[in-house]
């Protein structure tokens, strides 16, 4: 079974960089846990991929080992941060890949490069060996080209693991089940709202409608914390990647710093010079969202607006069984078409909420829109992980036949 | 003008593992860097692993010293960046510690009990070790040893309670026994107490010391910042509000430049740790007896004096070497040739309780309590053992000692002939005696001792000469 | 609004040295973020978070450490077991 890995997660012996320069030569001591777990079941990991530094970006765009482009459009982006994963899968190089999605990154390459991503529950898989971007958002999670295929890799990679105080022990075993009946589907309206691509909007409908046809029952419903899933998210993450990147000062791994020099001019040059201008920004913002006299007005509120948006998918799946709607708000855009960072930042509005409530969300391709494909996403209760894989390939069976 | 003086005190949890991964603690006679993992280390990817001892071991603490364990817990990063500091970050206790509001009872300048209260109690990792080559080989770099990193430290802040340096010193005294004797810390081993004290004089701005590593280096950096205060203020000088670095050696405080007071920590809850609900686990946590108790106990059942009592009692090895000492000799003997004798010799040898044998002891309260040797000879034994101990010699029991070197008491008809030789060699003093003079007696006495070798208890000398003399 | 001196001293704290030619554009995008994030103005603090994990832990045994050699592999600069690091001064 060959495997590619996303470029953050440690393989013993092998060189891991998070396509970053100030990671350039590391080579992990040890293995991360879905790594073993891989070993363990006789799987052949025959790369690491290409991402967004750090993972923090939407496109891939934001590597310091240059941009990968997407296998249907090489003029555009695959997509981000798991874009060298998604690109990998959709190209033929690899039937299945790692990523890992802190607000959308594998779901959105899935979806603008027209695979299979699923995000898992929150505490499902182990984290133990992710290089962190964001530790209460982030899930390693399955790529493939067919649910089947994503399943498979899920049912291997998710264990408990003791090295992560956060893990859950809920493994994950499944065979996915063509029947949905009686599934009851609901579709937020904050999801179609201006900002989604008409054609992105058209596909989504149509592959409700076979949903529907297969016997699930699809309902309007409201997200009201969609308000503020964007500023939440951006707050936590750069607040939570602003002290995760500390540990990167040249000491102990990385390019060699100059010991003959002060410690903080050193380290400040090092830092200034080897993290790519995205991954500088997102210090620097977390850094003042946490600092003394801005706690309150950011971090603390953000905490608890994370809060109320799982609050809101109880709220709802109370009601439903599974809330759908697409995954990005357009297809893969231009390559440099999204410099300015708030337009990046608001593509990730469909895909932050699910990882602010820590539910599992996959991302199946539904058909084109003007030639690049679009993406269905569709969220569940924590723990249903199986649920979802089951509507996604119920899905995907009916539109394969 | 009154001396206000709190003190923050981190000690070193005597767990076997570091506090987040199973990494050794015994780390001090080993090279750099042999114990460490990806955790320790703070490589990329790694995460913590919360100590169930290190957790345990804080909760003792906290009943110990009367606090209340909080409901909920949790643990925070204290961001800040230095060589020692693997991830860039502390994992740390910040606004949601494991305890608060206790007190330790200490004895007050005046020698009356006082209540020292301590504000809270929190578990956090150490940071790794710098080292600095010096002299000729000096150089522009730091040389960084992790194995110190995430070694479980409790950091316990009382309340500016204490009202001079002698005071903080013996508060110091009493809370490292107390951990002793929760056999929660080891006090003997190095660096293993660090601590900041706070010092103001009533009216006037605060000061921190910092760098403090020893009990008596509190003592110093505290009695030195006093004189220093007092004297600016004495002067019409305002005192700086500042963090100063105290120099052992130099015995002063110098002011730091410190970036510390700069620095914004920028704290926010672990997020790769989940917090704790422990609160219910206090009323499972059993005390051994502690040295209050205890001291109690030595008066009560050992009828020795408060005093002795207290000293005994203030370090756990030293109250059980007293406790196997006096279960087979006199015990209010015991108390003093431990209490008053024992302890100044070891002392001034720089020796610590636990290379001596309590039977040494009971030997020699034996040979006392038997008359065979005088008070002078059993301080002379216990001297050359003592010694005998330092230089590594083998190992020669009192009995054999006083045996090899005729240390055996003289009494009787022996000493009755000495005195008689020493009245008829000095016939001078014998005059000036029965002429009433005072120092004739002593005079005598002395020559006799002389004689004797200390051999010969003082009081039955004097019995014999004025038998003698009449 | 964040002024191109709040930047300087973020930069500082962060340790992360922006040159000077940047620090005009660097406060214009800041400021834009920064504003948009003003929207959690609205959400109420007060909400009690939900741990539905809590008391875990690792046994006081030790486990293997690594050594020396893999645990200074990766530094630029050691010295008999010891990792070179500058000094502060």
């Amino acid at each position: 079974m060959p495997v590619a890995v996303k470029d953050n997660i440690s393989t013993s012996g092998i060189q891991t960089t998070c396509a970053s320069r100030i990671l350039e030569g590391y080579v992990p001591p040890f293995d991360a846990h879905v790594i073993s777990l891989l070993k363990k079941e006789g799987a052949a990991i025959v790369g690491k991929t290409n991402m967004d530094e750090f993972g923090m970006g939407t496109s891939t765009e934001h590597s310091a080992y240059g941009p990968t482009l997407n296998p249907h459009d090489k003029e555009r982006v695959p997509g981000g941060s798991s874009g060298g994963s998604a690109a990998a899968v959709a190209s033929g190089m690899v039937p299945m890949a790692l990523g890992s999605d802190t607000g959308g990154s594998i779901r959105c390459p899935a979806s603008f490069c027209g695979i299979v991503g699923l995000k898992p529950t929150y505490g499902r898989v182990s984290r133990y060996g992710l290089i962190a971007y964001s530790n209460s958002l982030e899930q390693i999670g399955p790529m493939a080209r067919t649910v089947r295929e994503v399943s498979e890799l899920m049912s291997v990679i998710s264990s408990y693991d003791p090295h992560d105080s956060t893990s859950f022990d809920r493994p994950f075993e499944h065979e996915p089940v063509e029947d949905i009946t009686g599934v009851r589907v609901g579709v937020p309206e904050e999801f179609f709202g201006e900002g989604v691509d008409h054609g992105v909007a058209d596909s989504v409908s149509e592959a409700l409608s076979v949903l529907e046809s297969l016997g699930a029952k699809t309902v309007s419903c409201s997200l009201p914390g969609m308000q503020y899933a964007l500023a939440t998210y951006y707050v936590m993450c750069t607040s939570e990647a602003s002290s995760n990147l500390s540990r990167f000062d040249g000491v102990r791994y990385g390019p060699k710093v100059d010991t003959k020099r002060q410690w903080h001019e050193e380290f400040r040059d090092e830092r200034g010079g080897l993290f790519g201008r995205e991954v500088q920004q997102r210090i620097m913002l977390g850094t003042f969202a946490l600092s003394a006299g801005y706690y309150g007005k950011y971090y603390a509120k953000a905490r608890a607006a994370k809060e109320q948006i799982k609050n809101d998918f109880l709220r709802l799946f109370k009601e439903v069984d599974i809330i759908a709607g697409p995954t990005m708000p357009t297809t893969a855009f231009r390559i440099g078409e999204k410099s300015d960072p708030l337009s990046m930042y608001k593509s990730d509005i469909l895909t932050v909420p699910a990882n602010l409530a820590g539910v599992p969300a996959i991302s199946v391709p539904c058909g084109k829109s003007g030639r690049m494909p679009v993406g269905l996403q569709l969220m569940g209760r924590h723990f249903e992980d199986e649920r979802v894989i089951d509507v996604a390939y119920a899905y995907e069976q009916e539109v394969a036949r | 003008m009154k001396t206000i003086i709190g003190l923050e005190i981190h000690c070193q949890l005597d767990t076997d593992t570091k506090l987040f991964c199973g990494c050794s603690t015994d780390y001090r006679s080993d090279p750099p860097n042999t114990h460490t993992c990806p955790i320790c280390l703070g490589l990329p990817g790694s995460m913590p692993r919360l100590n169930i001892k290190a957790v345990k071991y804080a909760l003792r603490v906290a009943k110990a010293l009367n606090l209340k364990v909080n409901e909920y817990c949790e643990f925070s990063r204290k961001n800040y960046f230095y060589p020692d500091l693997p991830k860039g970050y502390q994992i740390t206790q910040y606004d949601k510690p494991i305890a608060e509001w206790g007190h330790l009872m200490i004895e007050g300048d005046d020698g009356v009990e006082r209540k020292i209260r301590i504000t809270r109690i929190h578990i956090e990792e150490d940071p790794g070790r710098l080292v600095h080559k010096t002299g000729r080989d000096r150089a522009g770099y730091s040389l960084v040893d992790y194995n110190r990193s995430s070694i479980p430290l409790i950091e316990i802040v009382t309340e500016p309670d204490l009202r001079s340096p002698k005071e903080a010193r013996r508060f110091l005294n009493k809370l490292r026994a107390t951990l002793e004797y929760l056999q929660v810390f080891d006090g003997e081993k190095e660096g293993s107490i660090r601590v900041d004290a706070n010092i103001s004089m009533e009216g006037h701005n605060r000061v921190e010391c910092k760098n403090i590593s020893s009990y008596k280096g509190v003592e110093k950096a505290l009695t030195f910042e006093l004189t220093r205060q007092r004297n600016l203020i004495r002067r019409g000088v305002e005192i700086t509000r500042e963090t100063r670095h105290f120099m052992e050696a130099r015995g002063i405080t110098t002011s730091s430049r410190s970036k510390e007071e700069e620095n914004d920590y920028r704290y926010f809850p672990e997020p790769d740790l989940e917090p704790l609900r422990i609160a219910g686990w206090v009323d499972e946590v059993s005390l051994p007896e502690l040295p209050d108790a205890r001291r109690e106990r030595f008066i009560e059942q050992y009828g020795i004096s408060l005093n002795h009592a207290r000293t005994l009692t203030g370090d756990i090895r030293l109250a059980n070497f007293y406790e196997a000492v006096a279960a087979v000799s006199d015990p209010v003997l015991s108390a003093t040739w431990v209490a008053d004798t024992l302890l100044g010799e070891l002392n001034y040898r720089g020796m610590g309780i636990t290379v001596v044998q309590p039977q040494i002891l009971s030997e020699i309260i034996t040979l006392l309590k038997e008359d065979r040797i005088t008070d002078k000879s059993a301080v002379e034994v216990m001297r050359a053992i003592l010694d005998g101990i330092v230089e590594g010699r083998d190992f020669e029991s009192p009995s054999a000692f006083v045996e090899r070197l005729g240390l055996v008491k003289e009494s009787g008809s022996d000493l009755l002939a000495i005195v008689s030789g020493v009245a008829t060699a000095n016939p001078v003093a014998v005059a000036d005696y029965h002429a009433g003079k005072k120092g004739a007696l002593n005079f005598l006495m002395g020559q006799v001792m002389k004689e004797t070798r200390g051999r010969a208890d003082p009081k039955q000398i004097n019995e014999k000469l004025r038998e003698l003399l009449g | 609004m964040v002024l191109e001196s709040d930047v300087k001293g973020i930069s500082r704290l962060a340790d992360i040295r922006i040159p000077e030619d940047e620090i005009a554009e660097f406060t214009k995008q800041f400021n834009e973020i920064i504003d948009y994030f003003d929207i959690l103005d609205m959400v109420d603090a007060g909400i009690e978070e939900d741990t539905p994990l809590y008391n875990i832990f690792r046994d006081d045994e030790v486990e293997p450490s690594l050594d020396q050699e893999e645990a200074i592999s990766n530094s630029g600069e050691t010295e008999e077991g010891f990792i070179r690091a500058p000094r502060v001064m």
